[in-house]
């Protein structure tokens, strides 16, 4: 068994009081089974509180079938008025920062963007990591079983959740400011706040919090994320996935989101098309490779319909999963642009295999920090920050040449695309001269085509 | 969704003399003038020569984004290229797939430039000119070149890539591809290196497009940035990547900055001038206390300077007034913003005027509009000073 310490993040005011490592904080938490009888007078969201709540509710509209002239965005870019979502989004956000739910504001905290060929964003917040014992979390494992011991979500009180969000059946998008909770017909979904923001307006969403899923991939969930990127349509919202052992802190399967008006470093990146699926009238579904980036990845975009291109990265990242391959996801461009970013940043850690100039930055590199925006806790490490940290520090993150090759080949199948054979064939020359082959094996556990 | 036509004419009006538009004309090339202050960032200049080739007449342009003449096979990435050299107020050229108006798609080579403001260094508008791409000159890119000729992202201005180099390069490929599509499709779905002499042309209308516009200009405008960085925020300018974002937000609002003499509004937005009833530039640099009048309780102002001395947010009731003289009821919402350094920057004022019957016309209550208007307004201005644009 792999483990690494750190300090947990607290993105909820309700994340100490159950911690195991906390009991000496001296606030009790109800026994379990006694909390579902009687309610635990807390506004909480488990199946204690929730039945007899109001929460507002957006209720997008699914698009399942491809539109008149194939187009799944609309085509505007960042210019048309602000999406209705994204202004609840924004007004909620700002409310609880005047309620005093946030640990800091972190809008008082300097940020900057680094000079160099890709701008890479530091900021410096040092309130956010708090001084406590770091504690010790599981990496070898990608799937857990769901502890309902730990914190999770539904223990959040319910001033941190700003609104459900959830599909609906309708020809439209619609808004309840107040709406009752039947958990009887429907398992909730919610966007609740972050406390330890890394910018203004970060997020959590939560598919169906009462199922109380681990964190981990499926179809329908990474669906409504993509649907909550699209509905947003800010180009600067971004949301993001952290697997287990790919610094998750929590086992309650959520996303991320939040905002930053500038482009990301990975935005930027270089790509080569390797795999597609051709689609009608050319809606193809595309992934490229990234290039000139220090962390090997992923992009997928395209498809008829948002499903097409949902069950795309879904069917990818399921197989990393199963394979045990920690690994992050960055959904940009209102959806359009997915990223797809396995990981072994935890192992070389726990191996003591990474450098101890970048360790004691204490920068963990989740989806944030791969996409180019990284917190530092020290007034010296911001000031030094450079691209060349920056680049060093991912590039402990990225898999090797022929460990990535494995991975190329396992998504085209289990995501139905067709490798691109010119490029495929220059991918092969590359990696027939990388040091590490012997590392793949170990790694791969399940059957998939052999490359060499 | 369209601005005003009257916006759109100040835009030429306020800054060049009678006759530019006759001059612009007379070049004979075909480029779009675009004002990115005002909300949607519009077309206000539309040459001849462009309403031709793409086959709009003047009125189907004006008012519109130039995202109008993309389409399904424009390249998604250049688009974002564009829209970073905007943000960044830099130049650039880029080979793009635009689409005419009964539909049929085609390559040219987009060059785009801001038009700067001398004595602030703002920029004004952004001038983008048009090359069709001729099918002579086409030339397959390897695809792998991409990052390497270090254009892009990475270098908003574009390095020139002499299409002999590149040719050698994509010969192997080219004839892969020759042999096996169909001549039409491959002329949409490859991406079109132009060819020097295109390049050439581009920056030549560029170049004479500026020195027209130079020579009608009131107070100078200029091609090349005069002031090393873009320091557009000295005196009362604001980048043209924040007007862009302001420009989204639907409701009245105002920015006013603490830092300057007697904190004048340095941003207003349709809205506000739609409520009180003030052209832009009757109310940039002002105190907002021009709005209050006869009847306006001094407490209530005086409780707004507390908050603000205090860097506090506040909501108050205020009797403001109109430029028509005539009164109305303002549910204010004031708020401080900071930018990338951490420190207050600017206040926000956004007001909901009670007279008029929109309020939750989205669904969002007064109180809850405010906030979705400061929020959208703190992410806008916390990328302000955020430092370095790449090199």
């Amino acid at each position: 068994m792999l483990t690494i310490k750190k300090v947990p993040t607290v993105v909820s005011n309700y994340q100490e009081d159950g911690d195991d490592n906390n009991n000496a904080a001296g606030i009790r938490t109800e026994d379990a089974t006694q909390s579902q009888a009687r309610g635990c007078a807390r506004n909480c969201l488990g199946k204690c509180c929730l039945p007899v709540s109001k929460l507002p509710l957006y209720a997008f509209k699914k698009n399942d079938y491809p539109s008149k002239n194939n187009a799944v965005f609309p085509s505007d870019d960042g210019v048309s008025p602000i999406s209705f979502l994204n202004n609840l989004l924004l007004a909620q956000w700002e409310d609880r920062m005047r309620r005093g739910l946030f640990r800091y504001d972190v809008t008082s905290c300097e940020t900057k963007v680094i000079p160099g060929r890709y701008g890479f964003i530091a900021q410096l917040n040092e309130g956010r990591h708090l001084k406590k014992r770091p504690t010790e979390f599981r990496i070898d494992q990608v799937l857990q079983p769901f502890d309902e011991n730990k914190f999770n979500f539904t223990k959040v009180g319910q001033e941190e959740v700003l609104f459900r969000f959830e599909s609906n059946d309708d020809d439209k998008s619609r808004f309840f400011s107040s709406y009752a909770v039947d958990i009887c017909s429907i398992s909730p979904s919610v966007v609740a706040i972050n406390v330890s923001p890394i910018e203004y307006g970060h997020v959590l969403l939560i598919p169906r919090v009462l199922d109380c899923l681990p964190q981990r991939i499926d179809h329908e969930s990474f669906l409504l994320a993509l649907y909550f990127a699209k509905e947003a349509a800010d180009p600067f919202l971004r949301v993001g996935y952290n697997s287990l052992g790919a610094f998750a802190t929590i086992n309650h399967l959520h996303f991320q989101a939040y905002y930053l008006s500038v482009t990301f470093p990975i935005e930027k990146a270089p790509t080569r098309r390797i795999m597609a699926r051709k689609g009608l009238q050319g809606a193809d579904l595309v992934v490229s490779e990234l290039l000139d980036y220090p962390v090997r990845g992923l992009v997928f975009e395209g498809g008829c319909v948002l499903r097409d291109l949902s069950d795309a990265v879904a069917s990818s990242c399921i197989y990393l999963q199963q394979n045990n391959v920690p690994f992050n996801v960055l959904i940009a461009d209102c959806g359009r642009k997915i990223f797809l970013l396995p990981q072994c940043y935890a192992e070389k850690q726990a191996l003591g295999e990474v450098s101890l100039e970048v360790l004691e930055t204490q920068v963990n590199p989740a989806v944030w920090e791969i996409s180019g925006h990284m917190v530092l806790k020290r007034r010296k490490d911001y000031d030094d920050a450079s691209e060349d940290y920056a680049w060093k520090l991912l590039s402990e993150v990225s898999l090797s040449g022929v460990r990535f090759e494995s991975v190329k080949a396992c998504v085209s199948e289990a995501a139905g695309l067709q490798v691109e054979v010119d490029t495929y064939n220059i991918d092969q020359k590359e990696c027939i001269y990388d040091s590490e082959a012997p590392q793949v094996a170990s790694h791969m556990q399940r059957d998939c085509p052999a490359i060499h | 969704m369209e601005p005003q036509l009257g916006l759109i004419e100040q835009s030429f009006h306020v800054r060049y003399s009678d006759g530019v538009r006759e001059a612009l004309d007379e070049l004979g090339d075909s480029f779009l003038i675009t004002d990115p202050s005002i909300s949607g960032h519009p077309i206000v200049f539309a040459s001849s020569a462009f309403l031709k080739i793409f086959g709009y007449s003047k009125d189907q342009v004006i008012g519109k984004n130039g995202r109008m003449f993309q389409g399904p096979k424009t390249n998604r990435r250049s688009v974002l290229e564009i829209r970073e050299a905007i943000r960044q107020e830099k130049a650039i050229q880029i080979s793009l797939l635009n689409y005419r108006k009964d539909g049929t798609p085609f390559w040219m080579l987009f060059h785009m430039c801001p038009v700067f403001a001398k004595e602030d260094g703002r920029v004004v508008h952004f001038l983008g000119v048009q090359v069709p791409i001729l099918r002579k000159s086409r030339v397959v890119r390897n695809p792998s070149k991409l990052c390497e000729d270090g254009t892009g992202f990475l270098g908003c201005c574009r390095r020139e890539v002499t299409s002999d180099s590149v040719m050698e390069v994509g010969r192997g490929l080219a004839l892969d591809y020759l042999l096996n599509s169909d001549d039409r499709e491959l002329e949409i779905d490859q991406p079109c290196e132009a060819s020097e002499l295109e390049k050439r042309k581009a920056a030549t209308a560029i170049s004479n497009i500026l020195s027209v516009l130079a020579h009608y200009s009131e107070s100078e405008v200029t091609g090349r940035l005069v002031c090393g960085k873009a320091c557009c925020l000295s005196g009362m300018g604001l980048g043209a990547s924040i007007n862009i974002s302001f420009g989204r937000i639907k409701q009245s609002f105002v920015l006013t900055d603490p830092h300057l003499h007697d904190m004048p509004i340095v941003y207003a937005s349709d809205a506000f001038l739609k409520l009180t009833g003030y052209a832009r530039h009757e109310v940039l640099g002002r105190n907002c206390r021009f709005l209050s009048g006869l009847d306006t309780v001094s407490a209530t102002q005086f409780e707004i300077a507390e908050c603000i001395r205090n860097e506090r947010p506040c909501t108050v009731h205020i009797l403001n007034y109109r430029k028509d003289k005539t009164s109305f009821w303002n549910f204010l919402h004031i708020s401080p913003v900071r930018n990338a350094t951490g420190k207050v920057a600017y206040f926000v004022g956004v007001q909901i005027s009670s007279s008029c019957n929109s309020q939750g016309k989205q669904g969002l209550s007064p109180a809850m509009e405010h906030l979705s208007v400061v929020g959208a307004v703190k992410v806008a201005v916390r990328s302000l000073s955020i430092g370095a644009s790449t090199s």
